[in-house]
């Protein structure tokens, strides 16, 4: 029976990226909360984005399937509530993939509605922050569309949460 | 848990997973239908955040009864449905929609701050999670109140109309369902005087603000969240219908 240690299983789990934005992992996403190892069995704790996220599911199996891959004799995952997921857990690396994926990391919050749902984002392409909000809402879930009124493009935000 | 507090706690996740589900049905009937391009994105998000905010009570729920969702929501017929009539509404014009969603939010708002602390810890820290969503909600129905309520004469009309109308089913939100007292002695759920309470002292000087007359007090158009409108039966027999192809085994 192989038995790993937790940092093994850390590691191996920021190897799984976001189905959605496949630049970053699960882990600097900062939705990898928790690795627990009893021998070969392997107990994985998630905090979910957004509830209504429908690529929860594949990072469920993703995250099983490399388990397994990695020859555990049982893998469980849990999704938490508590604390809920904050987008104030995206690791600083991630959000510099982010920027460079063509969409701008969201504001460091610290609690703050007002913040979340007033601060501008600044334009991942030429770095300004005269932009204007366009919706709260976008694409998926997680994401926002503004406007650079500089370098004139349209852009998405990883929405504060 | 005691037999009988867990039914209640049942029937409440039912409810509530019930109202969800339905409102978020009704929004996702805008979708490639919406009055701007904008506002189709915001109800798609929203109607999607709904249905997320449903699996998460029922989720809860299966562990209480170990009911599967699906099943749940697919293979049970309308007056087996807890929902309010507030959500079956069809959805109307732009204006009925927007004020049945800022309503149907700013309860939101009340009783999840409350259902926070919950003493039943699945459910606060639900709760929790979903008011975090919720937030962007009831920013967005409450800019568009403000919007359609001072625009111009057709918006402020027609909103002033939706709120009149709707009034009444907003307030079946804050009927307590028949075993809630036992839920309130354990400190699972909030007083649901104290919930209206706090909708109001929210919601009417908003209205005001937005230049619309708060309807008068009246009783809410229900006691019972087993009687339901037609509507209902007809808005399952389209969401049912693609499950209820196959039996209630079939793997998706």
């Amino acid at each position: 029976m192989t038995s790993f240690t937790v940092e093994e299983i850390w590691r191996a789990l920021e190897e799984v990226k976001d189905p959605e934005i496949p630049v970053v992992s699960l882990v600097e996403m900062g939705i990898v909360r928790n690795v627990e190892v009893s021998g070969g069995k392997v107990v994985v704790s998630m905090a979910p984005t957004f509830a209504g996220c429908p690529a929860l599911h594949v990072m469920k199996a993703e995250v099983e399937q490399r388990i397994r891959e990695l020859g555990a004799e049982s893998v469980d995952v849990k999704w938490v509530y508590a604390p809920p997921w904050t987008s104030d857990w995206i690791a600083d690396e991630a959000r510099v993939k982010l920027k460079a994926f063509g969409l701008a990391p969201p504001v460091k919050h610290g609690g703050d509605v007002d913040l979340i749902l007033l601060e501008e984002a600044a334009c991942p392409y030429c770095g300004s922050r005269n932009t204007t909000i366009k919706n709260t809402f976008g694409p998926t879930l997680c994401r926002a569309i503004y406007y650079c009124d500089d370098c004139r493009q349209p852009f998405e935000q990883f929405k504060p949460l | 848990m005691r037999p009988d507090v867990e039914r209640a706690v049942a029937a409440q996740l039912l409810a509530m997973a019930d109202d969800e589900l339905i409102l978020g049905h009704r929004d996702s009937e805008w979708t490639g239908h919406a009055p701007i391009l904008e506002e189709d994105i915001a109800l798609s998000n929203i109607a999607q955040d709904e249905l997320g905010h449903a699996i998460l009570w029922h989720n809860l729920r299966k562990e209480v009864t170990g009911d599967e969702p699906d099943v749940v929501v697919f293979w049970r017929d309308a007056q087996a449905y807890r929902s309010v009539q507030l959500v079956e509404l069809p959805k109307g014009d732009y204006a009925f929609t927007i004020v049945r969603q800022y309503l149907f939010d700013a309860a939101e708002m009340a009783r999840l701050t409350r259902l926070a602390g919950s003493g039943y810890r699945p459910i606060a820290e639900a709760a929790a999670k979903i008011r975090t969503e919720e937030i962007y909600h009831v920013r967005h129905t409450s800019a568009w109140m403000k919007r359609l309520g001072l625009g111009t004469e057709e918006s402020h009309r027609r909103t002033q109309t939706a709120l009149d109308e709707l009034w009444t089913f907003a307030l079946q939100l804050f009927v307590p369902l028949p075993d809630e007292t036992l839920l309130v002695a354990a400190g699972v759920v909030p007083n649901a005087d104290e919930v209206q309470a706090a909708w109001e002292e929210t919601v009417a000087p908003f209205l005001r603000h937005a230049g619309l007359i708060v309807p008068r007090t009246r009783p809410p158009i229900a006691l019972s969240r087993e009687q339901h409108t037609q509507h209902l039966a007809a808005l399952l027999a389209e969401m049912q219908e693609v499950a209820r192809l196959e039996g209630p085994e079939v793997k998706w």
